[in-house]
């Protein structure tokens, strides 16, 4: 099955086809291969959402994975994050969920929480 | 309550501008509407801030947070949930009104005004879209504050007009929260958002793009809540070609159709505005035609990136102290003028009365480009020729000009041309 890309590792924009047997074609450098070999191999992409609070002042709070999760997990992450609510004041960089759906990395806050 | 300096917004572009002015030295007070400091990057909770900035990738808030920090520590006076209702200038000396819950009507003086007041949405009133006026249609803007800040869904199935980042950021956050998103729509040939966006929001989720397509026709329910839409191609003139038509069952329309500079503030004075950048006129300063009166971030110009704005703002904190320090100047302006290609360019006027700022020019394109050629001309000098690469519309570009390699009596012309 062809699959296509568009790097985004320049402003340039370069459409990018794989062909069935692995041939790369369209980009103008050879970033465009090293794109699309992680996109097709291991795609990883930071999370960003927010939890629930019991503040009235801050209903909600954003949070983010602190490294790149792989892609394929986004949707249960985002599962996980709808169970938490959080009841006391936090500092922005707290860990909220450690080591989350075992991906390496951690849910932290990306603001402070009544503090 | 003689200031210095007030300025007037506590987003990205109002907390850079006062951190710069009180690192001058200069007296400051930040007058800011809303509950808390760190404005529209409160609800922008993806990242993507402060590359250019930090070199490193943050979210909107922890960006806003490492400001509010700052500000903080270098222990800067301002208001909040305070809002300025009346703005003049008498003789020399600004005159402003406040109104708030707390202290009711205030008057305020200062030497010189720094407008930090962002940009608002364009509405479905500005694009005319013809049918049913039901609930559901809603700025993607709105959309994000309500389910970033207050925590609320506006819908379950969704489609989005219009291509631009915040609608582009919305498509994935609706996604991820459980919404079905039916698609994209944009006018233009090419999307109005960052090529990051179209693949980590869109492509990512396999949420579709249609270019050159507009949204026709609004129905509603018995409830008066939005029922379906109807989508339809256009042509290169953008009417709407017949027999494209296709019907879209959603609840929701968000509209990510572009966003106007705010300066309602500056009725009450005589500036000159600007109708490319639909805001006002300023010299490289950053100073509009009313002497110590600075406007900057995306009251200025609709910036791409919040970096940008912060980077723009803190050159206006740091012409305000300078104005403060030596109001009397003896101005004298050239044009700096839009040539084959340049949808706008900011500043509008180099004022010699400015030497010692620095000459950033910010512009836009009017298409796509894939090779160009920017030349700055001023009779019959080139002051500058530069050569660009991937210029599209969405992308604002810059460059700066040596104000020593300037006359002070022609008009300076921009042209971009497209090269092999």
């Amino acid at each position: 099955m062809k699959k296509k890309f568009i790097c985004i590792v320049c402003p340039r924009g370069c459409h990018i086809t794989v062909d069935d047997d692995g041939t790369i074609s369209g980009n103008k450098c050879i970033r465009g291969i090293d794109y699309v070999k992680t996109e097709m191999t291991s795609p990883k992409r930071i999370v960003t959402s927010t939890v629930k609070t019991i503040f009235k002042e801050l209903p909600r709070v954003s949070v983010k994975t602190d490294k790149p999760v792989p892609k394929n997990k986004i949707m249960e992450i985002m599962k996980e994050l709808s169970k938490v609510i959080i009841t006391e004041p936090m500092e922005r960089g707290s860990i909220i969920i450690e080591n989350i759906m075992n991906t390496g990395s951690n849910i932290v806050l990306t603001r402070s929480c009544m503090k | 309550m003689k200031r210095d300096i007030i300025v007037i917004g506590g987003g990205a572009s109002g907390l850079a501008a006062a951190i710069s002015v009180k690192k001058e030295g200069k007296d400051v007070l930040l007058i800011e509407r809303e509950e808390r400091l760190g404005g529209i990057l409160n609800q922008c909770i993806h990242n993507g801030f402060g590359l250019e900035v930090f070199k490193e990738e943050y979210t909107g808030p922890e960006y806003a947070d490492i400001y509010i920090e700052e500000f903080n520590q270098l222990n800067i006076d301002y208001l909040v949930n305070t809002t300025v209702i009346k703005f003049n200038k008498i003789k020399d000396e600004f005159v402003l009104y406040t109104s708030s819950l707390a202290k009711g009507i205030q008057k305020y003086n200062a030497k010189s005004i720094i407008i930090s007041t962002g940009c608002y949405e364009r509405t479905r009133g500005s694009i005319i879209i013809p049918g049913d006026r039901p609930t559901g249609v809603i700025t993607a803007g709105s959309a994000q504050r309500y389910l970033n800040i207050d925590g609320y869904m506006v819908g379950k199935r969704v489609f989005i007009l219009g291509s631009g980042d915040i609608g582009l950021i919305m498509a994935r956050r609706m996604y991820l929260e459980g919404a079905e998103v039916l698609g994209v729509a944009e006018l233009m040939p090419y999307s109005n958002g960052l090529t990051r966006n179209i693949v980590q929001c869109l492509n990512d989720f396999d949420i579709p793009l249609y270019l050159s397509h507009t949204v026709t026709k609004i129905t509603s329910d018995e409830n008066n809540r939005l029922k379906s839409i109807v989508l339809q191609k256009v042509d290169d003139r953008f009417k709407p070609i017949e027999g494209t038509q296709k019907t879209f069952e959603v609840d929701t329309l968000l509209l990510s159709i572009g966003l106007i500079p705010d300066i309602v503030l500056l009725d009450s004075l005589d500036v000159e505005y600007d109708k490319l950048t639909k805001s006002v006129k300023v010299n490289q300063a950053l100073e509009t035609q009313v002497e110590g009166l600075f406007v900057a971030g995306n009251a200025l110009q609709v910036h791409d990136l919040a970096d940008n704005v912060s980077k723009e703002s803190e050159r206006a904190g740091y012409n305000a102290a300078k104005y403060v320090d030596n109001p009397k100047r003896k101005h004298k302006t050239i044009k700096l003028l839009s040539g084959e290609n340049i949808s706008y360019i900011s500043p509008q006027y180099i004022d010699f009365a400015w030497p010692e700022s620095d000459v950033i020019c910010s512009f836009r394109s009017k298409g796509k480009i894939e090779k160009g050629l920017i030349e700055v001309i001023q009779g019959e000098n080139k002051v500058l020729s530069k050569r660009l690469m991937y210029i599209v519309p969405a992308e604002m570009e810059t460059f700066s000009l040596k104000i020593e390699s300037l006359n002070e009596n022609e008009d300076i012309i921009i042209n971009l041309e497209a090269i092999k």
